[in-house]
């Protein structure tokens, strides 16, 4: 207890006081030099810190992981390709890859689309605020406990007993079902995507629904007074106008998505052809003795399928800031 | 001024330094006569244990510290690897009990306990259990039973049948099947089958086999463990909702269906701690439900049993910690813990229960011939990961047997060398 203290002692005077020791003392360096090269100098001395950090945290990591995904499961021995051999010849990460792309596809479709439409939808109603906050709030609940609460709305029951999953309650209403949601394929695969769908939408709405109000009014009353109907109003001025939102907020689900683990490790864990690369990953790591050669290939493989994501993001990125 | 300042700076982070050091942890006083112990125990289970140690505070004057640990696993590598040790532990299971035995960091007990009346008193199987290269390293303070079959009084006489046959050919009556099994568990689903699956092998082929498929040295395809699931595909075959109901229930709502009416089922497989279940998901109440053990199959193995128990080892020279470790063998206190309730001994002893669950548990285990830990938790996590995962395919495709028991030969082959 007295030794915790010590340590935040140290951590929260500690680190300010080497922090601006460090400042100080590269100021006295940079004095030390000619005046006109200080200028140019002194910036780097102050990302150091910072590039330091990146470099430690997350350039070296990389690097490591990279090495280590051609070294055997303890590490010790090289085994050129065979890990990712491994990654293309086994059943199992075949669908888990399949299934991470399905994740992909129909949960970033799935949450830009309905994001959109109901920001579009909320932007003409008074009750604006109340919608927005009601879809916006599954974002604050976390995977876990967002697999566990669908786990009861997907509840399977013998068709002899009274249904208590509230979906197959409903569709039982109706003489349909019951349908064992998380467990028969190929629908299992949407159950769980459509929780992450859930969960997302109200990010994709709130960010679509600020750059909506940025498109002036006096354009989208020009239109119409032009005689251009709703539809084409929103084909011609408003969708090209948010496109680059629109860009921003898929990009992030599409990782969001290839980085799925919770909702599949909580509510199937990858049983019933269900896996996914995040989960396979985590599966080879964490179960011991853990084999380190198959995870790192894995995460190459789940970076790899990242950057060309993040590379069109970053053109684009450049891109406006050249019309700026 | 400036140099002066960051140098007053830098002093004052190294007298900060200085300071921590200077406040770290001392080994001080005399604490020879307090023995700390580390168990897995929390809630009513920690008061029992202290409610069975309190006796022998009382006429020694020594004190227990006891801290509860969910992670027994991990505390007790970390320990051992800083030389931080507690006096007496529990032990995660027989596995790891030989690891730190042969490391050295567990201590022997011939010598600290009163041989004699501990190989009397306990059932050998248990003793066994707890012997490392011929030394005993561990007790078995608390046991669990598994294999037990659970029925509705309402809708069973009682009467256990003979053998394994017996039980396939009873009569459901108004049961719409004979059996319910629920296999859902989150990320642990599948493990309901394991128990099923090391239940028919120990009593179809016998402990030997049943050791070296757990050892990793019997395949999964070899036709021993094969026929093992072949039988639970029987069981499968006779379960109430069939694939669907198996796979989509929870092991806790597993045996509802026995409390329904009419009755989805006849039978029921789970370990004792079921029974909380019955009462608080099935609505059933105390005298609502009975069980049998799991009778034998072929007769050579009869009694053979399988189980789980809180084994409990010394890590220390004090005097103080090995006469609290002799005590805690003895039927004296041991019957403290029982009349508690909640309890089974390895000690013979201890003849009475307070309930019927505990008093059947304590005859099936001081009756057995052969007494095995659940072999799912002795393999590597990787193969029990495997297992688990294997039980739910199983239950789905049943047809698929040959590949399921193929592809755990593949995990297999790997996951016993790092080991």
């Amino acid at each position: 207890m007295q030794n915790d203290l010590v340590t935040a002692a140290i951590v929260v005077i500690g680190v300010p006081a080497v922090l601006v020791g460090y400042i100080l003392l590269t100021e006295r360096l940079i004095q030390a030099l000619p005046e006109q090269r200080q200028g140019r100098i002194r910036p780097w001395f102050w990302i150091a810190p910072a590039l330091a950090f990146l470099i430690v945290f997350l350039i070296y990591p990389t690097i490591n992981t990279f090495v280590l995904s051609f070294l055997d499961g303890q590490s010790k021995n090289f085994v050129g390709f065979d890990n990712y051999l491994w990654f293309i010849g086994d059943r199992g990460t075949i669908e888990a890859l399949r299934n991470s792309v399905l994740w992909v596809v129909f949960m970033t479709a799935g949450v830009v689309g309905l994001g959109l439409l109901i920001a579009i939808l909320v932007d003409r109603v008074r009750y604006e605020p109340v919608a927005k906050s009601v879809i916006f709030v599954p974002l604050a609940i976390s995977f876990v406990a967002a697999g566990v609460i669908w786990q009861f709305m997907y509840q399977y029951q013998d068709p002899s007993r009274p249904q208590t999953g509230t979906l197959n309650a409903l569709i039982g209403i109706v003489g349909l079902g019951p349908i064992r949601w998380t467990q028969e394929q190929p629908i299992n695969n949407f159950s769980l995507i459509f929780i992450g769908i859930w969960m997302w939408t109200g990010f994709a709405m709130v960010i679509l629904s600020a750059g909506l109000k940025g498109i002036s009014a006096e354009l989208l009353e020009a239109a119409r007074v032009d005689g251009a109907n709703e539809w084409q109003v929103f084909r011609g001025i408003i969708f090209p106008l948010l496109l680059p939102t629109i860009f921003v907020v898929a990009t992030t689900i599409v990782i969001t998505a290839l980085k799925s683990f919770d909702i599949v490790f909580t509510v199937t864990n990858g049983n019933f052809g269900t896996d996914v690369i995040a989960r396979e990953m985590w599966q080879q790591m964490f179960t011991p003795p853990g084999n380190f050669g198959r995870a790192s290939a894995v995460a190459i493989v789940l970076l790899l399928a990242i950057v060309p994501f993040m590379a069109v993001n970053i053109r684009r990125f450049r891109e406006q800031e050249a019309i700026r | 001024m400036r140099y002066l300042s960051w140098r007053k700076l830098l002093a004052v982070v190294g007298v900060i330094v200085l300071a921590a050091a200077a406040c770290s942890p001392t080994d001080g006083g005399d604490e020879a006569k307090e023995v700390t112990v580390v168990g897995s125990w929390g809630g009513s289970e920690q008061d029992s244990f202290l409610a069975m140690v309190k006796p022998w505070e009382e006429k020694t004057g020594n004190t227990v510290k006891y801290t509860g640990s969910r992670g027994l696993g991990a505390y007790l590598t970390t320990a051992v690897a800083s030389g931080t040790l507690p006096d007496l532990a529990g032990l995660p299971g027989p596995g790891e009990m030989a690891q730190f035995a042969r490391g050295g960091s567990l201590k022997p007990l011939d010598d600290v306990l009163d041989l004699a009346t501990y190989r009397a008193d306990t059932v050998p199987a248990l003793v066994d259990l707890g012997t490392v290269d011929d030394k005993i390293a561990g007790v078995f303070i608390k046991l669990s039973v598994k294999g037990f079959i659970w029925y509705n009084t309402a809708n069973y006489s009682g009467e256990a049948p003979a053998n394994w046959d017996g039980v396939m050919a009873t009569d459901s009556g108004d049961a719409d099947s004979l059996f319910c099994v629920g296999l859902e568990s989150g990320a642990d689903s599948g493990w309901p089958g394991t128990d099923w699956i090391e239940d028919f092998l120990i009593r179809q082929s016998g402990p030997d086999v049943y050791d070296s498929w757990v050892a990793g040295e019997t395949k999964w395809t070899d036709p021993a463990v094969k026929a093992a699931f072949e039988a639970f595909g029987d069981v499968l075959d006779n379960s109430f909702g069939g694939t669907a109901y198996v796979n989509s229930t929870n092991f806790g709502d597993g045996g509802n269906e026995l409390f329904t009416d009419p009755p989805g089922c006849l039978f029921h497989h789970q370990a004792s701690f079921i029974s909380d279940f019955f009462k608080k998901q099935g609505g059933a109440a105390d005298g609502d439900f009975d069980f049998f053990v799991m009778p034998e199959i072929n007769p050579d193995y009869a009694g053979a049993l399988t189980g789980g128990g809180d084994l409990f080892g010394l890590f220390s020279d004090k005097a103080a910690a090995k006469d609290l470790l002799k005590y805690l063998v003895t039927a004296d206190a041991q019957q403290v813990w029982a009349d508690r309730g909640g309890f089974v001994s390895a000690n013979t002893k201890v003849t009475t229960y307070p309930n019927a669950v505990e008093q059947k548990s304590a005859d099936a285990i001081h009756d057995a011939t052969v007494f095995r830990f659940d072999g799912g938790d002795l393999m590597p996590a990787t193969m029990k990961a495997a297992f688990f995962t294997a039980m739910v395919e199983f239950a789905e495709n049943p047809g698929d047997l040959d590949a399921i028991l193929a592809g755990l030969d593949e995990v297999q082959a790997t996951a016993y060398e790092a080991q």
